[in-house]
């Protein structure tokens, strides 16, 4: 059975961070350059963390499976990032920022974690600007702000309908600088394909050269994974395609808990699915909820009419009627469910009846269409490209979809997973959202750990490895790993069966998303439970991978990480099954209040649940780390 | 674009590059692509064509891509002599199929520059981006370093002109459009955009030079101001960063003949 120390810091919690940085342990300046730390990943967490670890000195290895640092996935996160600055004079405070987090949460992230990224918020903001990120400014030239969901204050900073995408570009200019000085060693188109772990302690790791297809075996004394979340288990999400859960499945098979999977987030606006071909959802930024009001007719009947058609009392404003005091602006979890809700009573509108409208004609009566284009105007675009209708002049139809996940590996307060010398950064781990991520929250988390955590945390770890002590590529741990990747190759190669790997994928993800998406049942888990076996029983008698492992091949790629995602959403479900509970994103119909809204049960479940593999089809063990609230009371969840 | 005026199904016939590696001949291949929703993605009708050629026991066609989004700047099709294809302001991932019609004759090549080795098919080397980028593009700030964010105003049109600069995905399609295969276009946007900055300005002139001086080694051509660029750019990046960037080069490149610098730059006591 794992051990699972928090390590959260004794004392008040608005001390913690600061204490447990003058406690820790430190490694000179002269010693840090003999240490080698992989990184594995460059979103947000990644690059902040290579180039941070590599400007103190340490020696850093940086993989990632794109082509360049700049296409990780952080890339695409529109909306903002949080920061307890307060310029809006609105009343904002590090307390605030770290109470509507824990609350936005549910109740089910590490109190102490959850402080530090709230006192932290406001040094990347500074750290960003630095960096020369263009974010959006007021007429005077200081820094502007909006707001986004879960909140009543305006706290979120944005670079138009691009932040993510200026954020990453801030990192990764950073870490080019850091290549460029020699002191960060790149690997571009390279896939983590195992963990080594040597006397029970990570030292390596095992990747495969995508373009030439070599495998190879690389040592250092501390491995950090920045591989953001497993959303593509559902297939169909907001995430990229190459998205993938491989680095963190393959820790977790080395030993690395994974807690809480079941926690995943359905974002509330996206581009409804419009046909069996379709590969990608597209999320329509959550800031459009600033402005916008989503609606759906009141009457079943008017679900097939022209928006234009449906006289104002004829429409329901639902999220306004429900959530008055949040309005359109409640959580995403909340939003999502209304939106289910008011489709599965035959309201919802367009072809499928699974959407809703997100309607801007009262911002563009109040504030000029030229303004709503210079907020929005880049997602009216992109809205246009995709289903060819213009958003100024109809209402955007738009209908849940997979967007993040809260569980991931679990770490403690120094971001170390409970295998030692394992760092596990941004989505890939659990820590800080607990049941549900606020918005601008994913941006805000990513940088924290890169910028600001794991350059203190890593240091106790490695204070306490001799420089110099790093195992040897030859050690027999390594070999097996090798041998453990390149059999997993040949045996794909070899199947040669009936079908390509997208059909699995496909059908996991209808699985998923039908069984274990925005609600859950016993019954429906179960069902998912018999059925996802059996899928990963024919994947590997009949999947059809073509090609060779001697060069590029995508098919390849994919039969790996599609083999993950099928026991990953094994995992996913038997997670939702045991948690008999709704909270956040995990919504089980047998658990709820009279009024719909999640029903949580403190005694019970007030706990993380951190899965321990235990070897091929062999029942994985259910550890728990108690959550223990020391500032905060758990209560019900309250937007109305 | 133009709105769907159909919504009809059809087919069309791909004629695509295929090359197996870097250093092997490539040629065009022509498939049929049938049953096409005019809905689809450009890039989904390329995934059902490659399942087809799994199930006939062909290797599928390799292509760049992962967003499908038009921001991680993967993918990357010339689509009938264009860098990402017919319409303006888009990625590749972000055509759809109502753009064509029944029987098209559509021809797929990889973006095609010296500096852009093909890997296979469709896919190319692009690290000279990122090469270029290591020489210069960047501001440094240690984590940790940075003053109050609101410490230094910028003015908004300022601010405003950098996050038009700021917005190139680093798609390359400059690149392609460019009969001299120049990347001016893309290293005037970062010079531009941390240029308009007031942080930025301690390595304004070091970065121009570093950055050009890097483009011109890595075998990119020169700039004969015909502004395809701009033209194929996803992101509609304007050519007139290319003049700010002249400006910047030539005033760094006078500036570094006159320049003082300090004899003792290091040093310390104790």
């Amino acid at each position: 059975m794992a051990t699972l120390e928090s390590k959260v810091p004794p004392g008040p919690l608005a001390d913690k961070w600061r204490k447990h940085k003058a406690d820790i342990k430190l490694v000179n300046p002269a010693n840090k350059r003999k240490y080698e730390i992989i990184v594995v990943g460059a979103g947000l967490a990644g690059s902040s963390a290579a180039s941070s670890l590599a400007d103190l000195g340490y020696k850093v290895k940086s993989f990632v499976f794109h082509d360049s640092p700049r296409r990780a996935h952080s890339i695409a996160a529109q909306g903002g990032i949080n920061a307890a600055k307060n310029y809006q004079n609105d009343g904002d405070s590090v307390h605030r920022l770290f109470y509507d987090t824990i609350k936005g949460g549910d109740y089910r992230s590490r109190e102490a974690n959850v402080h530090r990224l709230a006192e932290v918020s406001v040094n990347i903001i500074d750290q960003c600007v630095a960096q020369g990120v263009p974010f959006a400014r007021e007429y005077g030239g200081l820094l502007a702000n909006r707001s986004f969901g879960g909140a009543q204050v305006s706290r979120t900073f944005y670079a138009r309908g691009q932040t993510g995408q200026q954020l990453l570009l801030g990192a990764y200019s950073a870490l080019m600088r850091t290549v460029g000085q020699g002191t960060v060693e790149l690997h571009t188109q390279s896939e983590m394909l195992d963990l080594v772990v040597v006397g029970g302690q990570a030292k390596g790791i095992i990747v495969r050269d995508l373009v030439t297809g070599a495998i190879e075996r690389h040592a250092a004394d501390a491995v950090i994974l920045a591989t953001g979340g497993y959303g593509n288990v559902f297939n169909l999400s907001t995430y990229a395609r190459g998205s993938n859960a491989t680095a963190i499945w393959r820790a977790y098979k080395r030993g690395a808990c994974l807690a809480n999977p079941c926690y995943t987030q359905i974002h509330p606006t996206c581009i409804p699915v419009s046909g069996e071909y379709q590969s990608k959802l597209t999320l329509m930024s959550e800031s459009l909820r600033n402005d916008g009001r989503i609606w759906v007719p009141k009457k079943k009947e008017d679900s097939g009419k022209a928006p234009g058609s449906i006289p104002e009392g004829e429409r329901d404003y639902y999220l306004e009627r429900m959530y008055p005091a949040f309005g359109n602006l409640c959580p995403r979890d909340i939003a999502s469910r209304a939106a289910k809700r008011v489709c599965d009573e035959g309201r919802g509108v367009g072809t499928s009846g699974l959407g809703v409208y997100l309607d801007f004609s009262d911002a563009i009566n109040r504030l000029g269409e030229n303004s709503v284009r210079e907020r929005y105007g880049n997602l009216f675009d992109i809205y246009h490209e995709i289903t060819a209708e213009s958003a100024y002049q109809q209402p955007m139809r738009i209908f849940p979809a997979v967007h993040y996940t809260m569980g991931g590996l679990w770490v403690d307060y120094n971001l170390m997973s409970n295998v030692p010398g394992l760092f596990v950064l941004g989505e890939a781990n659990f820590s800080d959202h607990g049941a549900n991520r606020l918005g601008a929250s994913a941006l805000m988390q990513g940088l924290a750990d890169g910028y600001f955590v794991i350059p203190y945390t890593i240091g106790d770890y490695l204070a306490g490895q001799k420089p110099g002590s790093r195992p040897s590529v030859d050690a027999p741990e390594f070999k097996a790993a090798e041998e453990n990747v390149r059999s997993m190759t040949s045996h794909f190669l070899g199947i040669k069966g009936k079908q390509p790997v997208s059909h699995f994928h496909k059908r996991l993800g209808k699985i998923m998303w039908e069984l274990c998406g925005m609600a859950r049942t016993k019954a429906g888990l179960e069902r998912a439970l018999r059925e996802i076996p059996a899928l990963r029983e024919e994947f590997w008698a009949s999947v059809n991978v073509p090609g060779s492992a001697a060069d590029l091949n995508q098919s390849l790629e994919q039969a790996g990480r599609v083999a993950d995602f099928i026991e990953l959403g094994e995992l996913l479900c038997r997670d939702a099954l045991t948690r008999e509970e709704s909270c956040g994103g995990h919504f089980r119909e047998e658990h709820q209040h009279p009024d719909g809204e999640c029903k949580r049960d403190d005694e019970k479940f007030g706990h993380v649940a951190a899965w321990e593999y235990q070897g091929k089809d062999q029942v994985p063990l259910r550890n728990t780390e108690a959550l223990n609230y020391e500032s905060v009371k758990m209560s019900v969840r309250n937007y109305k | 674009m133009s709105a769907a005026t159909t919504t009809k199904n059809f087919s069309v016939t791909l004629r695509v590059w295929r090359q197996a590696g870097t250093k092997q001949a490539g040629r065009f291949v022509e498939y049929a692509a049938k049953d096409l929703d005019p809905n689809m993605s450009f890039l989904e009708m390329l995934d059902v064509v490659n399942d087809e050629l799994t199930l006939k026991g062909d290797e599928p066609i390799a292509f760049a891509h992962d967003c499908r989004e038009g921001i991680c700047g993967t993918c990357s099709c010339t689509i009938n002599g264009k860098p990402h294809g017919p319409g303006k302001g888009i990625a590749t991932c972000q055509l759809y199929m109502r753009s064509f019609r029944e029987g098209d004759l559509i021809t797929v090549e990889p973006f095609r520059a010296e500096a852009f080795p093909v890997v296979k098919d469709l896919v190319t080397d692009r690290s000279a981006f990122d090469k270029i980028q290591q020489a210069g593009g960047f501001i440094t700030a240690r984590a940790g370093s940075a003053p109050e964010a609101n410490a230094a105003p910028v003015p908004k049109p300022d601010a405003d002109l950098a996050m038009d600069a700021a917005t190139c995905i680093g798609c390359g399609a400059c690149v392609a459009a460019c009969k001299n295969a120049s990347a001016m276009l893309f290293v005037a946007a970062k010079v531009s955009h941390l240029g308009l900055l007031p942080q930025g300005q301690a390595e304004r002139d070091r970065r121009v030079l570093a950055m050009a001086h890097t483009m011109d080694e890595l075998g990119f051509g020169n700039c004969t101001n015909q502004y395809e660029c701009s033209a194929a750019c996803p992101k509609l990046i304007s050519h007139d960063f290319i003049a700010r960037m002249n400006r910047d080069y030539l005033t760094a490149s006078v500036r570094s003949v006159f320049k003082v610098e300090s004899a003792s730059s290091g040093g310390g006591a104790g």
